[in-house]
């Protein structure tokens, strides 16, 4: 084999080296790899004449095309808003419970809702809107502040209890055992009647019935003689057995004793158009525990 | 002789060939990086930036130690899905105290750099202890630990000392007021006063992890809550021809 040497080998020169009488031929490069490179070369200046490229004293050259990453992302963003711009305008203006009548703007509310829930609430609410403790599920019927389409969208506008907005809703619970204002066997008394109220196992029936009295005194303005909650203020239904923050005898003493503070930021503002927040309100609206407007 | 043969000359010798290679590549690297330096529009001018705060910036500290980084970026590029999810795109000058950048592409969590004020408090202590409580879908380890340590900002001025020497524009009163600004910003009721006259009106002052002392989840969350949030886009318009 190695004795089949090419005849038209011979027309080349070598390169002159020699060792132990192998010889090395100096053979041009491939053309197609030597016109693919000069061509590469001219693309390469083309390039820096078409797009901006060269710097100089105060800025570089702009190049022909006009290409600005800014300018396309601006107007990727325009163009998709002038799309949308009729349907989002009449989201906006409409009234929020006529939404639900008009089948192509709520098909089109509760899509774009999607998308910004999951952009936007969903780190706290969680993606499928089941929520977590401290932040409340959505997809119940139990609503701290209201379920109604209003509602909700008075809550996704200006959020609850942050200091952003000052249109959002506040209340504040009493840390009745850390503010001293109740007694520790008071405290205990009002959990065990609390865990009652929810038909729950008091664990210590006595002190539950002592705490009815407690409860009366210092938490019926809020939740409610009965226990089912004032959405005016945001105060929760102890009736029900849903929790917050659980309903064990732990979180209970922890909730009275220390008070909780949750907060939800103002999705207005710079955040969210009013079409976005209506989205994501009808959105939220439709997940399952909708209430029907106030007429 | 042609060009192409002269060039053989090079090639066959090594010390010819390095030193034309070292000057090509030195005028790549002219042509690259010198302009940025010089530029007017490579970082443009905008209001509201300003130096990190002591607590904020040993919030920083704790974001590089723990590595944050690996999987957050700091910087929204200018792409539509990116500025509807995360907010405006990032501008050059918003990491212009930033020693050194978080920018980046790999995100393995979310983009970071408008995270600020998107989030209560209360959530991020939360996020932190135990990101899966909030996030079922999270893969982020816990960081409840940062809670439980305690810092008192003794050694912050000298970072800041640092930081002014590669251009941080610390004045000599806020690398003399540092610690106790360290601590005012992580007490609602402090005297901080000076630390809003030294840094501006937009410090938050809060108490961010809701116990008392100041620990490392209280830095790092002051640090996470003013991310992004200094230029003000509803009065500031990019030039858009870049």
């Amino acid at each position: 084999m190695s004795n089949n040497k090419k005849n038209d080998d011979l027309d080349y020169e070598t390169t002159g080296h020699e060792w132990d009488g192998i010889q090395e031929y100096n053979k041009p490069l491939p053309k197609w790899w030597l016109w693919t490179f000069y061509a590469c070369i001219v693309w390469g200046i083309g390039y820096t004449i078409a797009y901006p490229a060269w710097p100089g004293i105060s800025g570089a050259t702009p190049g022909l095309l006009g290409f600005s990453t800014r300018g396309n992302v601006e107007k990727a963003i325009t163009d998709h808003e002038a799309e949308l711009g009729p349907i989002n305008d009449k989201l906006a203006s409409v009234e929020l419970t006529a939404i639900a009548d008009d089948q192509e703007l709520l098909q089109y509310a509760n899509n774009a809702g999607g998308a910004i829930f999951r952009t936007w609430c969903a780190q706290c609410h969680g993606s499928g809107a089941a929520g977590a403790k401290g932040y409340p599920n959505l997809l119940d019927d139990d609503w701290l502040w209201g379920g109604s389409i209003e509602a909700i969208h008075e809550t996704v506008s200006h959020g609850i209890r942050n200091e952003v907005d000052d249109m959002a809703r506040w209340s504040q619970m009493p840390a009745f055992g850390r503010d001293e204002l109740l007694e520790n066997e008071e405290v205990v008394q009002v959990v065990n009647y609390v865990m009652q109220m929810s038909g729950q196992e008091p664990r210590d029936p006595a002190a539950a019935e002592a705490g009815a009295e407690v409860y009366d005194i210092n938490c019926s303005g809020c939740h409610m003689e009965d226990g089912t909650g004032d959405r005016f203020q945001g105060a929760p239904n102890l009736t029900d057995r849903i929790w917050l923050y659980g309903g064990d005898y732990d979180s209970l003493y922890d909730t009275v004793y220390n008070s909780r503070f949750g907060v939800m930021p103002p999705m207005g503002g710079a955040d969210l158009t009013e079409a976005e927040i209506r989205a994501v309100s009808v959105y939220v609206h439709g997940l399952g525990g909708g209430e029907a407007s106030e007429e | 002789m042609s060009i192409l043969q002269k060039h053989a000359v090079l090639e066959k010798n090594v010390t010819l060939l390095a030193i034309f290679a070292f000057l090509v590549v030195t005028i790549g690297g002219l042509v690259q990086i010198v302009p940025l330096f010089y530029l007017e529009n490579t970082i443009e001018d905008v209001e509201g930036m300003r130096p990190y705060t002591p607590l904020e910036l040993a919030g920083r500290e704790v974001y590089l130690r723990e590595g944050c980084y690996v999987c957050h970026s700091q910087m929204i590029r200018p792409m539509r899905d990116e500025v509807e999810r995360y907010g405006h795109y990032s501008l050059a000058v918003e990491s212009k105290y930033d020693h050194p950048f978080q920018w980046g592409s790999k995100r393995t969590g979310p983009d970071l750099a408008r995270v600020g004020g998107r989030y209560s408090d209360e959530w991020h202590v939360d996020h932190l202890r135990d990101p899966q409580s909030v996030v079922p879908e999270s893969v982020m380890p816990k960081y409840g630990f940062l809670e439980a340590k305690l810092i008192e900002g003794t050694y912050i001025g000298d970072l800041m000392r640092t930081n002014r020497m590669v251009g941080v524009p610390y004045s000599d009163e806020m690398i003399e007021a540092a610690q106790a600004d360290f601590l005012a910003q992580a007490d609602p009721d402090s005297d901080y006063d000076g630390l809003l006259e030294r840094y501006g009106e937009n410090v938050n002052v809060r108490n961010f992890d809701g116990a008392p002392g100041v620990s490392e989840a209280d830095a790092l969350i002051a640090y996470l809550q003013m991310l992004g949030t200094l230029v003000d886009f509803s009065t500031f318009t990019p030039d858009a021809s870049r």
